[in-house]
Formats: C-alpha cells, structure tokens, sequence
C-alpha cells in the first residue's frame, strides 16, 4: 500500500521541470460507459502534439477534463506544475480557475457570443477578469483580430461572419488572456471544406510564431503532421501509441494504430 | 334591452376604472418579473434546504386559487396585524402569484441558452456575474419575451378579481354602476369590450414582435 499517491507525487515534482501538461491515470465514465481510460500523458513546454483517433476514442474528453469544463471519475492533472485535478469529486470551482487561466480553449462549434461584435467577444475576457480598461482592451482585441487576419471585421456580429472567420475569432479570443497552452477540439470539424485552410494556416502560424504548448484534437492528418511535432493515437480512452509525425505517420508499430491510419489516408484512386 | 345612451353615458367612469386595472397590473408585472428572477436564483443558487423552502412556498402560491390569495392578504392578514390598502394588496397578490409563473418563464430562457456559451464562458474564466448578466441573460430573454408578454396579459385579465377585495377598478367600477342602477347589461358589456380592447392589442403587438424575431425563417 506504498500508495499510487506517493509515485503521482514524485512523478508531478519531477514534472515540474519539463512537463507543461501531465495527465496520471486520468479515468472519465459516464455510467458503465468508459471514456478515458487510466490514461498517462506528458505534453513538454512549447510542444504541439496532435491528438488522432476514432470517434469516441475519448479525445475530446481527454481536452475537457484539461480545460475543467468536465470533472474527471479519478485521476490527476498537473498544468505547469499547478495541481488541475486530484481527488476530483472534491475540487471546488474556485480551485479550477487559477489553473484555468493559464489555458486558451478552442470549440469545435466556436461557441462565440452572437450578441456581440468580433471586437466585444475578444476584448470581454480581458476587460471581466484582468479588469483592463475599456480601450487597452479593445486595443489588444484589434491587434489580436489582425492578426487572425480579420482587422477588418472587428464590428461584424458573428452571424455576419462565415465559419473559418468565426472560427477565427474564436482562435483570437483564446489567445486574449495570453494563454501558457492552447487547446484545440476539432476546430475544422464544423467548416464548409474550402473555409478548412484558412483556419488551419491560422493556427499553422500561430504555432510558428509562438512558443505556446498546443493540444489539437483533429481528424485532418495532413493539419496534424504539418503543425505537430508529436503525434498521440488514441483508442478506447487511451493512448495506444505516440511518436514524431514522420515516425507514426510513416512507420507505424501498433497494429491498431496501422488499421486506423490505413483506413484515414485510402487514396482517392 | 340594450340602450346605447347608457352605454355611453357609463364609459366614461369604465375608463376610469381601466386605469386602475392597467396600473395595478403593470406595478404588479413589474414585482413579477424581479419576483420571478429573485424566485429562480434562489432555487439555484441557495443552500438545499432553502431552495427546497423556496420551490415548496412557490408550489403554495401556484397551486392555489389567485382569489383565495387575495382574501388571505386584504381579510387574513390584518388578524395578524398586517393592514394594507387594498390596491397594495392587489398589486402583491398578482404580483407574487405571477412570480412563480415568470420563473418557470425564465427558467425556460436560461435553457435555451446553448451549452457551448457556458462552455466557452468558463474557458474564459468569466466571472459569474459578468456570465450572468452579459451573456446567459441577454440571450435567454429574448426567446421568451412572448411568453413573458403572454403572462402580462394573463394578469391584466385576473386583475378583475381585484374588485372582491375592494380595488375600484374596471369590474368593481361596472358592478357597483349596475347595483345602483339596476342595469348589468350595458356596463358589464362595455367593460368586456374594453378588456377585449386592451388584451387584443397587447397580443397584437406580441405576435408583431415574434413575427420579426423570426422573420429570417422564412
């Protein structure tokens, strides 16, 4: 009974280090139903891994529980060495929030505000919880909207906007509280396929240009070996097997991983 | 028989009455819709035994008669030492037992708001108040302001059970003209018809209103 606990422990104190994100035994169910299973994952700081998988692999759980916008069954979860989950069931809100803010989360379906312009959705987090003034604010949301490559939608509403513009806002909103992480669930999944690209350069030079740790959770593979540079496959709420781009692309071990990969990337012809 | 000469001559003091009717139920909407706020955060947001206090007492109010509610308030409560002027009691009697009613209204709008907004405002880590009243507020009123209207024109209409406890408005006005004159006909009729008036206009303008919310459905 030396205890799970006390190797967590040594595991997290080490992790402080080098690991932005470490996950142990990060279990989720809904009832008999396992979504993530014990599942052990370390992201490094400045690293952008992709995480791939099949639906119901329990990838977008997986980005969640990160963001606590889910509570995990058990498990524990470090952000930059600060305690985001241990002992869920006794995690209290006011808990969340300190780890939180070090994190940007992008949705599948932007989620924006539709009652407020580009420029009040980027600037309002700013604005609520740094308690920056109005025009700092809006200063920093058009800078930010620029360099989404929308400076010039700054008073659109979002229901004027298309869905790679949305999206896009979106991505500028994350960035509004300069997150340490960002997370990114699916966020090509709900676009029309020529608005994919725009989106995908985005977040393509946003990667260049920053040293931020990203998670994305995507089903384009191309996307994924273009702006990561490690790549997770996840089946039944675990990782099944992880490695470079070139090495799980091009060689992959696992059996599973290889049906999966085989099954994505049929050629057309 | 009906005579319109009496028809006439009775308006005048029927308009009078109305104004009592529209006041009364425009003071009593406006303790509604902040009772039925006050109503619905205090069953989300107080301590379990509150809130289960505060659902039994609003199952109370709903679950019984408006008029039994106002006798209670303008003949019981003086007994325990509370006297209230009767239009005061008229306005809390509608007032409290529509309360209950606009909190199921709200409680209707809040979930209507789609789940992505809360998701996104705790990845924001927006503070409750700002979720609340910029983002979870503005967009649940809007999709239930006809049924809030609705419940307006719900109480101007129970407003006439104000005449039982002593209210001089429309109903007691066009009662008290027909005891002493020995004719119901005319300002009963007349009364009618301005209710009609009032509650069909009021319902105009709602439609009018859903008509343009929706305007892009078609």
């Amino acid at each position: 009974m030396l205890g799970s606990t006390d190797l967590s422990t040594l595991s997290a104190e080490a992790g402080t280090t080098h690991s932005e994100i470490e996950c142990r035994a990060l279990t989720k169910r809904f009832g008999d139903l396992v979504v993530l299973d014990a599942l052990d994952l370390d992201v490094g700081r400045g690293e952008k891994l992709a995480v791939i998988g099949p639906s119901g692999s329990g990838k977008t759980t997986l980005l969640r529980l990160l963001m606590a916008l889910d509570k995990p069954t058990s498990g524990r979860v470090t952000i930059g060495g600060e305690i985001l989950w241990d002992e869920p069931s006794k995690r209290k809100e006011r808990d969340l929030r300190k780890v939180r803010a070090k994190l940007g989360y992008v949705f599948q379906h932007f989620n924006l505000f539709p009652h407020m312009t580009a420029l009040r959705n980027v600037a309002i987090a700013p604005m609520k919880v740094r308690k920056m003034g109005r025009q700092e604010a809006e200063a920093k949301a058009r800078e930010l909207l620029a360099s989404v490559g929308l400076g010039d939608k700054a008073d659109s509403y979002p229901a004027q906007l298309s869905g790679g513009q949305q999206q896009r806002v979106a991505i500028a909103r994350a960035l509004a509280l300069d997150p340490e992480v960002m997370l990114f669930d699916e966020v090509t999944s709900a676009l029309d396929p020529e608005l994919v690209g725009e989106v995908q350069r985005t977040i393509v030079e946003l990667g260049d240009r920053s040293n931020m740790t990203m998670v994305l959770v995507t089903h384009e593979m191309r996307f994924a070996a273009r702006v990561a540079n490690r790549v997770a496959f996840m089946e039944h709420g675990r990782v099944v097997e992880m490695g470079s781009p070139e090495q799980l692309f091009g060689d992959p071990q696992e059996p599973r991983t290889r049906a999966f990969l085989k099954a994505v990337l049929e050629p057309l012809y | 028989m009906w005579h319109w000469s009496v028809a006439w001559h009775v308006l005048p003091q029927l308009l009078h009455g109305l104004k009592v009717t529209v006041e009364a139920t425009l003071l009593g909407s406006a303790f509604a819709m902040v009772g039925g706020g006050v109503l619905l955060f205090a069953r989300l947001g107080l301590p379990r035994p509150l809130a289960v206090a505060v659902r039994f007492l609003s199952e109370l109010i709903r679950r019984t008669p408006l008029l039994v509610q106002l006798y209670f308030y303008f003949y019981g409560l003086p007994s325990l030492g509370i006297t209230l002027p009767a239009f005061t009691c008229g306005v809390l009697g509608l007032g409290i037992h529509y309360s209950t009613y606009v909190a199921e209204v709200y409680r209707a709008g809040i979930q209507s708001v789609a789940q992505g907004q809360w998701d996104a405002s705790r990845a924001l880590d927006l503070p409750g108040t700002t979720v609340w009243g910029r983002i979870v507020i503005p967009q649940a009123i809007k999709p239930v302001l006809p049924a809030l209207g609705n419940q307006v024109i719900a109480m101007f209409k129970d407003s006439a059970l104000l005449s039982v406890i002593t209210v001089t408005e429309m109903m007691a006005t066009a009662r008290s003209i027909g005891s002493y004159s020995y004719d119901y006909l005319e300002p009963i009729t007349v009364a009618a018809c301005l209710y009609l008036v009032v509650s069909y206009s009021a319902g105009q303008l709602i439609r009018l209103y859903e008509r343009q919310q929706y305007a892009w459905v078609n």
